[in-house]
């Protein structure tokens, strides 16, 4: 799919005056391209997106983008998101988080927030290593990762991001590479616009820990089969997955988790009223 | 990296004008995010190389939307843009290093000008319609002027001789 939406914003209105202090060569420059090209083809104003980050490189990127940001705490990006899209339907909530944030310190809430199915677009930039704390293996590093941090490797099963995905309830699954800019940003359109919980593994290398990541780039490739919206089908692929397959895996129908709340106070001191023990 | 690969049939002036504006306002907004990783990074005679180069790049695109005239040079396709993978021309984003050279740039640079005489010459041979064609010739004619500029410009800077991204004196380590 392609987005051909109306061009009430251009990609570089999304884009803040904060200047990116990512090393160059990091996938993480593509993902903001991707993000500020995919939020102009959704069309809507800068007020209307919140993006809520957890901690790590990636988690840098709402200071980047001139909407709404929220840079929380370790690993807690998809609570906090959540309870921002349960308050205020009204705005379109993406999620960054990077492997290590998201699936290692915030792997139990993915579970969840899988499960949950709130209508929120989560982007976890893969590089397989923690960069920002200079190079330790994450969730998803190979068990034969060797440095002086894990002489021999880790030896431990690398987290399967889509499986888990999939296994808990997300209605969109999907993984992309960075570095391919224009259908990254038309995963997160498709994302964006399908109801519930939508999750993409973005492969973003890590050019200064990870450099071997920059073959990825001829790694990847499409995926042989179009997205499906049988789980069961979707997980049999999985179990052929190199990792390296990209495009839309799966498209569920589950209708998303938008309870009714009741209205916020505006007055702040009675909302404090609500806090009193 | 996109090329020939990304070749799909071009059936006027008016979608080849906007495919052409595309490639150079995709090729603007790379050279200056790279600029801005070197300023970042402090290699500032590397920033002003992508700065010249972003800025060729964005008069390139204003000669494209003054040549289409009335047929605008908007791209149907919205911000996102046509390419199934990337621009031809578009900079290799993950090739960037803070010890770049100014002559690694101008690689950088001749090889997407290459990629994009690749590109025209592959669609000024597909093409059908004559005005098409003709259009497409003209754009390879340009693209080959980029590709020698490029060469002219590399042989003002020699091999590094000091210290480059293939040796970095202070790697990043992992604490032990």
């Amino acid at each position: 799919m392609s987005a051909t939406a109306p061009l009430a914003c251009k990609p570089g209105d999304y884009k803040s005056e904060t200047k990116p202090i990512w090393c160059p060569g990091c996938g993480d420059y593509h993902v903001l391209m991707a993000l500020t090209r995919a939020l102009a083809a959704l069309g809507l104003p800068p007020e209307q997106f919140a993006i809520v980050s957890g901690i790590g490189c990636s988690s840098r990127i709402p200071a980047y983008t001139t909407c709404y940001g929220f840079h929380g705490v370790h690993g807690r990006s998809l609570p906090v998101a959540a309870g921002l899209k349960i308050v205020r339907p009204d705005l379109t909530v993406i999620v960054a988080s990077g492997d290590g944030d998201g699936y290692s310190i915030g792997g139990n809430h993915f579970m969840h927030a899988c499960r949950r199915n709130v209508d929120l677009t989560y982007l976890v930039m893969d590089n397989h290593i923690y960069g920002m704390t200079k190079g330790q293996p994450s969730p998803t590093t190979e068990p034969d990762f060797d440095t002086a941090l894990t002489p021999g490797g880790t030896g431990v099963r690398p987290f399967n991001p889509l499986v888990v995905a999939l296994a808990s309830g997300a209605n969109f699954v999907a993984r992309a590479y960075a570095g391919n800019i224009h259908e990254t940003a038309n995963i997160i359109v498709e994302a964006v616009r399908h109801p519930g919980f939508s999750f993409i593994e973005i492969l973003s290398p890590c050019v200064t820990y990870r450099p071997d990541q920059r073959a990825w780039k001829d790694r990847v490739h499409a995926a042989p089969v179009t997205a499906t919206d049988d789980a069961a089908r979707a997980a049999r692929r999985l179990m052929t997955d190199d990792g390296f397959n990209l495009g839309v895996l799966y498209r569920g129908n589950r209708r998303p988790f938008q309870p009714v709340v009741a209205a916020v106070p505006c007055d702040l001191v009675e909302f404090e009223k609500g806090f009193e023990i | 990296m996109s090329g020939t690969s990304d070749i799909q049939p071009v059936s006027s002036s008016a979608q080849l004008y906007a495919i052409a504006h595309e490639i150079e306002t995709d090729a603007v907004e790379r050279y200056n995010l790279l600029a801005e990783q070197m300023q970042t990074h402090n290699n500032e005679e590397l920033a002003r190389i992508f700065l010249d180069l972003a800025r060729a790049e964005g008069l390139h695109a204003e000669e494209i939307r003054r040549l289409a005239g009335d047929l605008g040079v908007e791209s149907k396709r919205g911000p996102i843009g046509t390419w199934r993978t990337e621009s031809p021309e578009s900079a290799d984003l993950s090739a960037a290093h803070y010890l770049m050279t100014p002559r690694d740039a101008l690689q950088m640079a001749l090889a997407g000008e290459e990629r994009a005489l690749a590109f025209y010459t592959g669609l000024a041979s597909a093409a059908t319609d004559p005005a098409v064609k003709k259009l497409a010739e003209d754009f390879v004619e340009e693209e080959l002027e980029h590709v020698e500029l490029c060469h002219r410009l590399l042989r003002r800077y020699p091999l590094p001789t000091g210290v480059t991204a293939d040796d970095d004196p202070d790697p990043p380590r992992a604490s032990d």
